[in-house]
């Protein structure tokens, strides 16, 4: 069988137009999921947290994409974009689930589009300009090695629609994570150049750090790897004084509203509209 | 009771049978996204399928491929169900999965690493990890990118034929 020929199947029709572009139906992201709320979970604080975790992935896959013709090298910016598409999936499950539990029955949408700054409970970390190269790289090893650990302890969820979400990014997120920190390696190890942006990159995310840590501590995690790769790359691990306000609180930068602005204009510009 | 029984075995097979949107070579009972198929006393077939990546943007064409091939095989009312736990590993991809990746260039997965509740280590010291060129078996081979055009795929190049090519990563 040629490889020709095993594509082609996938050019065959049906009658009742369920080709890519012509939608397909299946809009939900737990379709077909038991998403009663266990006994003993409390619906709102289970909606908070899955509302939280949505919006750190959703904006920080935003600034994924903005690398998309820009990275580095071609390989770079495909890494870039499947570690964006990785936590725009995370962050699809996690708000239909914010729906569903809040009991207001909102879809995706409605938590992605049609929400203001001041309502968006991501940390600022993910939210501030993607910077230089070494910037993002230091952003993502911060937030994938939270992340990650945060996760792990979530996987024993009571909610086992959270715990199940939660259980299948700890795979996704073990490799974001790898990726962030060989890069944060390569370039602190490289050149006195890339050694003093990632310093700067380092010195600059690290007030952000705090805010991290307040809802749930995995700061044990997230420093030992830092540690770790700080200490294989020649950098020195930051010292900071941590920031006040809290994007948990729906404390912003004046960066999160033009991001918004631009992820939300077609979607507001034709509310009806379906894709 | 025959009949029925006869029907699920049918339904299944059909759902079976249905191309992965993105690695068609492969069905979705090959790769193992395609969890159960079965027939309730009322007629509905309820096939279950669990996605491979959170973002994997297949997973509505995989829900819309298999209603679709089931309601043109006869059956009338078919419910798609997801599955997200257990979630999916690149150890299900079956072994006649793999003989079809190989034979498309594709390195079929090793095993997958096994999260538990202990912190997921960080290894930073270059890994010896040899995946065998698909195309002429060397196992002199390098990564030259862990993303490539789909989620579930690295890419690598044969130092021996000097041929890039795909790889299943493990999950």
């Amino acid at each position: 069988m040629s490889d020709d020929h095993v594509y082609m199947t996938l050019a065959e029709g049906h009658e009742d137009d369920t080709r890519w572009a012509y939608g397909t139906g299946f809009e939900d992201p737990l379709h077909g999921v038991d998403t009663t709320v266990p006994e003993g979970v409390d619906p709102a604080e289970l909606a908070a947290e899955c509302v939280a975790l949505a919006d750190d992935a959703l904006v920080s896959a935003q600034r994924l994409a903005e690398w998309t013709t820009r990275a580095p090298e071609l390989e770079e910016e495909v890494a870039l974009a499947n570690i964006g598409l990785d936590l725009l999936g995370q962050a699809r499950l996690l708000y239909s689930r914010a729906g569903q539990a809040d009991g207001t029955d909102r879809s995706e949408d409605a938590y992605a589009y049609f929400r203001d700054a001041g309502d968006f409970r991501n940390v600022r970390l993910a939210e501030l300009p993607c910077g230089d190269f070494a910037f993002s790289i230091v952003r993502m090893l911060l937030l994938s090695s939270w992340r990650l650990a945060r996760f792990q302890r979530l996987t024993a969820h009571a909610d086992p629609v959270l715990a199940a979400i939660a259980t299948k990014g700890v795979k996704e997120l073990a490799y974001h994570r790898q990726y962030a920190a060989e890069w944060a390696v390569r370039l602190g190890d490289g050149t006195p150049e890339s050694h003093r942006r990632m310093r700067t990159a380092l010195e600059k995310a690290a007030p952000y750090l705090g805010e991290l840590f307040t809802a749930c501590d995995v700061r044990e995690e997230v420093v030992a790897d830092l540690r770790q790769v700080t200490a294989a790359a020649g950098l020195p691990m930051p010292v900071y004084r941590p920031l006040s306000g809290s994007g948990r609180h729906g404390e912003h930068t004046e960066h999160l509203a033009p991001l918004l602005a631009e992820l939300q204009s077609v979607a507001r510009a034709h509310p009806e509209a379906a894709w | 009771m025959v009949t029925t029984l006869l029907d699920a075995r049918h339904a299944r097979h059909i759902a079976e049978q249905v191309p992965d949107p993105e690695l068609p070579m492969l069905t979705l009972a090959d790769l193992g996204v395609l969890r159960g198929v079965d027939l309730t006393d009322d007629g509905t077939v309820v096939a279950t399928l669990t996605p491979t990546y959170s973002g994997c943007p297949a997973m509505a064409e995989m829900r819309a491929d298999v209603a679709a091939r089931l309601r043109d095989a006869g059956y009338a009312h078919v419910e798609i169900r997801t599955a997200l736990d257990p979630p999916w590993s690149s150890d299900w991809i079956t072994q006649e999965g793999r003989r079809k990746l190989a034979d498309h260039g594709i390195a079929p997965p090793g095993a997958a690493p096994r999260h538990g509740t202990a912190p997921v280590p960080l290894v930073l010291s270059p890994t010896r990890h040899t995946v065998p060129c698909p195309r002429c078996g060397s196992a002199d081979t390098e990564e030259t990118s862990r993303f490539a055009a789909t989620s579930c795929k690295a890419l690598w190049r044969c130092r021996a034929c000097r041929e890039p090519f795909e790889y299943v990563k493990e999950i």
